[in-house]
């Protein structure tokens, strides 16, 4: 553990959780001036979280305790990719921890917890939910993992922080072809797993189109605070990986005040412009149905099968 | 001190007393005293198996115990993996099987056949001669089957299994049989000194017929598709203490038959080999796990996660040969240590997850997925074992399994560039259906846990459940506290592992670290106890956080959201069939499943509908387009041979007769 590393990785933890309200709120501002309307403003996600804190806390009857455990754990795994990963700094608290892998299943294991929450409340929606997250993510875990190999064969190792540092020192390798094919699968990866048009609308309550949000239809007040503050840290962490893999310029890689200030200004600079530009995206997509969605996640599975294949043939 | 000789010894007296005790002891005190020998017995091998891997050889010659070659015992650090692994599940089922026999399996032939598996799952790992290698698997075959049928006068299924069971491994020892001889036709002895002395001599086509033929016998045993059919059939049907022994233990011979074989007698096996042994890790890996997301049979569902786990242990095997093959050894030693890892994981999440479910059917009388939920109130330690079994199983950190596929990944990744078109081909493909697998295990234990166990009861069976008896609570809690330890400290085993799997390779031990795991030779690191404490950390920031912050009222329980329809009623749950019909729509062409419905009509007006029947079965592809036509032809060659057989006994003098003249002609004619 270096002082880097310590500094860095509480500089992040404090930077995606204070931030990825406001993204949520900047990606909602972006899509209502697009579509002509005023909008509620950048800071309305975090007056809808204190609202929802000041509550009372709710148990619907019937469920148990994973009902009741699974937005803490939701969040604590987020917080931990946030502190671990190379966001603001190249090296990370616990290198030890910090691999691709890990990060890609914490992530997903988030998932995996609402899920159960969603099955364990026994109606048909949280079932409904559920399966469907479930399927979505048994089919982009794949693509996730084949992307990750194609970015660690350049590099000889999965570990974050390496592969961030050798894009930084090559910068002609992001342009490489197996760079810019795992990158475009990694960006279905994210616009999946988050949960974005055209996969999943986070704006709809319909049960007919709902994914993410049947899931989660039974929580209140406290418990649905954390699992907003949850999602929104997993875009800003999704987005913050994809900047720093293949953008990793103006991360810190030495201590001291300065280095680390240009970080977390690069850091919030990157990720805005792609939840802006996300947003913008999402003005002209419809979400596709949900049966259509494997053959968008098949054809970034092939994507990433391309990626590492001209990792081989074209290094 | 050496331990692995009297350890051994040892245990098969205990397991020789266990078999006079279960003939003798009354019924209603004979699974305790039987189970608690057992339990010795299967300790003892642990403890010479371990002693084993630490590095103490030993070897010992029985003459007079098999005819005409005499029992020859070998035990290296290979053996001693399988032995430890063996006799640790072995001494958790019968711990369980203590509590589990109450219920119709506590008579005279099931007490005693028990020990004798165990002793036989001792045996073949330790065996040092072909001969006795044999005796032992066939013992080992035996024994399974009637364990396999003890339940036969209840469901009429069993029947059906035990046949293709006794079908199916007697085809695989004919296999195993003749390749070993094969191997060892130039040598002077059977000893396995004397095969591995003797294997340079024989040329590339007899030791190519000789693997091919191994593979085909170990890995029926291993379950790997396509010769996986006798698995989901009879590890579903054995009591589940049984069960957990065959899918955790037994399994893993066919595994250390091809490593023993390939690696090691043969001298290193072709290059087209080990390719072929990766690509059948493969597909068993992500048929197997395809067939598990669909299932909705709890038992079933388990015994196609182990084809899909051996799946991937044979890619950490076929990697390794085929890393030894193009000279690279470190890498061949980092697979082959992600392949024993992962047997040892897999057989502590493997015998939770059986032991848990045999709790569920101990309490419920079902298996059917689609017919539980429910059971976290009444039964929270099962469901607490079964959940932690799920997470180990899923390859999610900080799971048991994230850590042996990890190091899996991390030998194919850096297997890349690699020499010759064939492995840079095979190795991302290898990459893709391990992570397509993954993947897919994930939606099989989360459809598995939340179904079966969280929501509401489906049915009258789930909500009358109760919790075990305390020998299979305990059982459970030891192959949970097994799970946990593989999953935060993995650097228990694994540098021992590695210098096992690096003898094998010819190179140095490819993991080192105290506290994690630190990859010698080529780099990556990782420490599951680090992100196991910094999860706590995280958890307990979370909490507590927002605790400062606002000063929190009491909970307040509430109604469930139903439409404003009135109470939900549980047929309005989701169950585990339709939890998978997505995955099952998105996969239609590779599964093929087929589906009925019946609409009757009201009898006054074709508008009102009466009753609507839906059936969906998913068959097993592979067995009805590779087994179905060979059951048909040998059906047919039957009833053809028939119209020979009419009855008349002139006839069959008649035939006795044509034969003599033909086979005197036919001596005559080649003189």
């Amino acid at each position: 553990m270096t002082a880097l590393g310590a500094w860095g990785g509480a500089l992040q933890a404090v930077v995606i959780v204070a931030g990825s309200p406001l993204l949520l709120g900047l990606m909602r501002q972006v899509r209502a001036r697009l579509e002509g309307r005023a909008g509620a403003g950048v800071v309305q996600p975090w007056r809808d979280l204190r609202k929802q804190l000041r509550k009372q806390a709710v148990t619907p009857r019937g469920t148990s305790e994973m009902f009741r455990v699974a937005p803490v754990l939701l969040v604590a795994m987020t917080l931990v990719v946030a502190v671990i990963a190379p966001f603001v700094t190249t090296s990370s608290v616990l290198p030890a921890v910090a691999d691709l892998f890990v990060v890609v299943a914490l992530l997903a294991h988030g998932t995996v917890v609402l899920a159960l929450a969603g099955i364990d409340t026994g109606t048909a929606f949280g079932g409904m939910g559920a399966s469907r997250e479930t399927t979505i993510l048994a089919l982009v875990e794949p693509t996730a993992l084949v992307a990750i190999f194609a970015l660690s064969v350049r590099v000889g190792s999965t570990n974050l922080s390496a592969i961030v540092g050798s894009s930084l020192h090559d910068p002609a390798r992001v342009l490489s072809p197996a760079s810019l094919l795992a990158g475009v699968a990694l960006a279905v990866v994210v616009v999946a797993e988050t949960g974005r048009l055209p996969v999943d609308n986070p704006s709809t309550h319909l049960e007919l189109t709902m994914v993410h949000e049947a899931m989660v239809l039974e929580y209140a007040g406290p418990d649905l605070a954390l699992i907003e503050l949850g999602s929104a840290m997993r875009l800003s962490v999704y987005l913050g990986l994809l900047a720093n893999l293949f953008l990793p310029w103006g991360i810190a890689t030495g201590a001291g005040v300065l280095s680390l200030l240009v970080g977390v200004a690069a850091l919030v600079v990157k990720v805005a412009l792609l939840g802006a530009a996300l947003a913008f995206a999402e003005v002209f997509l419809a979400k596709v149905r949900l049966f259509r969605v494997p053959e968008l996640l098949a054809g970034s599975f092939l994507l990433s099968i391309l990626a590492v294949t001209s990792a081989y043939f074209l290094a | 001190m050496t331990v692995v000789g009297p350890g051994l010894t040892a245990a098969a007296a205990v397991c020789a007393v266990a078999v006079v005790a279960a003939l003798v002891v009354p019924r209603a005190r004979r699974p305790l005293v039987a189970g608690t020998l057992t339990v010795a017995a299967g300790g003892l091998g642990t403890v010479a198996g371990i002693a084993a891997m630490l590095g103490q050889p030993w070897s010992a010659r029985l003459p007079g115990v098999l005819p005409l070659s005499g029992v020859v015992l070998t035990v290296d650090p290979l053996s001693g993996v399988f032995l430890a692994v063996s006799g640790a599940v072995a001494a958790v089922a019968a711990l369980y099987g203590i509590g589990y026999s109450r219920h119709g399996l506590d008579g005279r032939a099931v007490q005693a056949v028990f020990p004798v598996f165990v002793l036989s799952l001792l045996v073949v790992p330790a065996a040092g001669s072909i001969a006795t290698f044999l005796a032992g698997w066939e013992l080992m075959a035996l024994t399974s089957l009637l364990l396999v049928i003890a339940e036969h006068r209840r469901r009429v299924e069993v029947a059906s299994a035990g046949r293709w069971y006794a079908v199916m491994t007697h085809l695989g020892f004919v296999a195993i049989l003749i390749g070993l001889l094969v191997l060892a036709a130039p040598a002077a002895g059977d000893s396995f000194a004397a095969v591995r002395g003797a294997a340079t001599t024989l040329s590339p086509p007899a030791i190519g017929l000789a693997l091919v033929l191994c593979l085909v016998g170990f890995g029926s045993k291993a379950g790997m598709v396509p010769l996986h059919a006798w698995l989901p059939r009879a590890h579903p049907e054995a009591p589940s203490h049984v069960s957990a022994l065959m899918s955790a233990a037994m399994v893993n011979m066919g595994i250390y038959g091809i490593v023993r074989v390939g690696v090691d007698l043969s001298g290193g096996g072709p290059r087209w080999f080990w390719l072929a042994v990766l690509a059948a890790g493969c597909l068993s890996a992500v048929y197997g796990i395809l067939q598990a997301v669909i299932s909705t049979d709890l038992k079933r569902l388990l015994a196609y996660s182990t084809t899909e786990n051996m799946g991937l242990v044979l890619v950490g095997v076929g990697a390794g040969g085929l890393f030894a093959s193009i000279g690279r050894p470190v890498l061949a030693a980092l697979a082959l240590t992600a392949a024993l890892l992962h047997v040892i994981c897999h057989a502590a999440f493997k015998t939770l997850l059986f032991l848990a479910a045999g709790s569920v059917l101990h309490a419920t009388g079902t298996r059917d997925l689609d017919a539980l939920g429910g059971l976290r109130t009444s039964m929270p330690v099962t469901t607490a074992a079964f959940g932690l079994g799920a997470l180990a199983a899923s390859a999610l950190p900080p799971g048991t399994a994230f850590v042996s596929e990890w190091v899996l990944l991390q030998a194919l990744i850096h297997g890349l560039p690699s020499p010759g078109v064939a492995a840079s081909l095979v190795l991302p493909v290898a990459v893709a259906a391990v992570a397509l697998t993954a993947g897919l295990a994930v939606a099989t234990f989360v459809k598995a846990f939340g179904v079966g166990f969280l929501a509401r009861p489906r049915s009258d069976a789930a909500a009358g459940a109760a919790e075990s008896p305390p020998s299979m609570l305990a059982a459970m809690a030891l192959a949970g506290l097994a799970c946990v330890g593989m999953a935060t400290a993995p650097s228990l085993v694994l540098p021992v592992l590695g210098g096992v799997a690096g003898r094998l390779a010819g190179a140095d031990s490819p993991v080192g670290g105290r506290l994690g795991v630190e990859l010698v030779g080529v780099s990556g690191a990782l420490s599951p106890a680090l992100l196991v404490a910094a999860l706590m950390v995280a958890t307990v920031l979370v909490v507590a956080v927002p605790r400062l912050l606002i000063t929190r009222r009491a909970r307040r329980v509430a109604r469930l959201w139903d439409c404003g329809g009135g109470p939900l009623s549980e047929r309005m749950e989701y169950t585990a069939t339709s939890f998978a019909e997505p995955l099952q729509r998105v996969f239609d062409d590779v599964l093929q499943p087929s589906q009925d419905i019946d609409v009757t009509h009201h009898r006054e007006s074709a508008y009102l509908v009466a009753s609507v029947a839906y059936r969906r079965r998913v068959p097993d592809r592979v067995e009805r387009r590779l087994y179905d036509p060979v059951l048909a032809a040998a059906a047919a060659w039957g009833e053809a041979g028939r119209r020979l057989a009419t009855g008349s006994v002139h006839r069959y003098l008649g035939y006795g007769f044509y034969t003599l003249c033909g086979m005197l002609t036919v001596l005559v004619l080649l003189r």
